[in-house]
């Protein structure tokens, strides 16, 4: 299945072509994922326009500061998962291990956050609608629907970053071995792909979530 | 070399940006722009997934292909937000066809005494 000799498979010409292939093929794969969020997207957006306050209150009882150091600790990983990327193309392993290494750290650093600081609080407090939801402010049904949308896109992203996180613990034990070079890295470099992507979809559920209520 | 490898300080340079951009969109959700709120947010988002897009993904340097990819799946999420949005908002804006009340009055007498 593995044939560790050929770096262009039978199937192409060239590289050149193989390399595209793989980046072309990993861009129609984030499209979908595009059209997967963009539906909660535009919930969301439907929503909030017809419940502005009740999602504004909503918006209000998330932790913005944690949400920006979560956003800073995902863009730092960004950047590791990019110097990976670099490690690998210049044929770097040892840089390539330790690099794959600190993106996963700062991944499971923001899962931890998010999982045992950020929901353990929200669940304490009663934001969970259906589990434990005691808030009983004004607009609470619409506070409970913005925090329908608040758990289950931060959830589904959550997910992805699970699932990156398996990813890249098979691409470290295939560096670990030595399986990439300058010559074969399309593994790493579609991988990165997919991380920064994820990276992206943070970029905009953090000021939607938590920054788009009055504080003032 | 086939693909292109970037210069390594190009990745801190974006590094830092979207640092900045992140601490800025935080301190200014802080302050009161009415209106302008949201579109500062989305503005310096869309910014934010720009750079990471453009020199993290490495679209910059990629063939033409990828980037179509990606402005078809724009193309396609900003019809479904659009649509689904015009249709939402124009509901008080335009009256439902009478025949729609008959036929609800048919199969949901209830529903008709309430209206819409």
């Amino acid at each position: 299945m593995h044939n560790s000799q050929a770096v262009v498979a039978e199937q192409f010409d060239d590289r050149v072509q193989q390399h595209e292939a793989a980046s072309l093929g990993m861009w129609i794969f984030l499209a979908t994922e595009i059209m997967f969020f963009g539906g909660l997207f535009t919930g969301y957006t439907v929503y909030r326009n017809l419940y502005t306050t009740a999602f504004e209150t909503g918006s209000h009882l998330l932790n913005a500061r944690i949400g920006a150091l979560n956003t800073a600790i995902l863009i730092a990983s960004s950047l590791t998962m990019a110097l990976a990327v670099h490690s690998a193309q210049t044929g770097k392993r040892a840089k390539l291990i330790f690099f794959i290494i600190s993106t996963m750290c700062l991944g499971a650093a923001f899962l931890l956050i998010k999982f045992f600081f950020e929901w353990t609080h929200d669940y304490a407090e009663g934001f969970v609608p259906g589990l434990h939801f005691t808030y009983a402010g004004p607009h609470a049904s619409h506070v409970a629907l913005f925090m329908c949308f608040y758990f289950i896109m931060t959830g589904v992203h959550a997910l992805h970053m699970v699932a990156g996180e398996g990813v890249l613990t098979v691409l470290l034990i295939m560096a670990w071995r030595g399986r990439f070079n300058q010559e074969r890295y399309n593994a790493i470099e579609m991988m990165g792909l997919y991380w920064h992507f994820v990276d992206i979809v943070w970029i905009f559920l953090f000021p939607l979530l938590y920054l788009l209520g009055a504080r003032f | 070399m086939s693909e292109h490898i970037a210069p390594l300080k190009i990745y801190f340079f974006v590094f830092v940006a979207l640092m900045v951009l992140t601490l800025l969109t935080w301190r200014i959700s802080y302050i009161d722009l009415g209106q302008w709120n949201t579109v500062v947010a989305l503005l310096i988002a869309v910014c934010k997934a720009s750079l990471v897009a453009a020199f993290f993904m490495h679209l910059r340097w990629s063939a033409s292909v990828m980037r179509l990819v990606l402005f078809a799946a724009i193309f396609w999420l900003s019809i479904l937000i659009s649509l689904t949005i015009g249709d939402i908002f124009s509901r008080h804006v335009l009256p439902q066809p009478q025949s729609w009340h008959a036929a609800a009055a048919i199969t949901n007498p209830s529903a008709t005494a309430q209206g819409r």
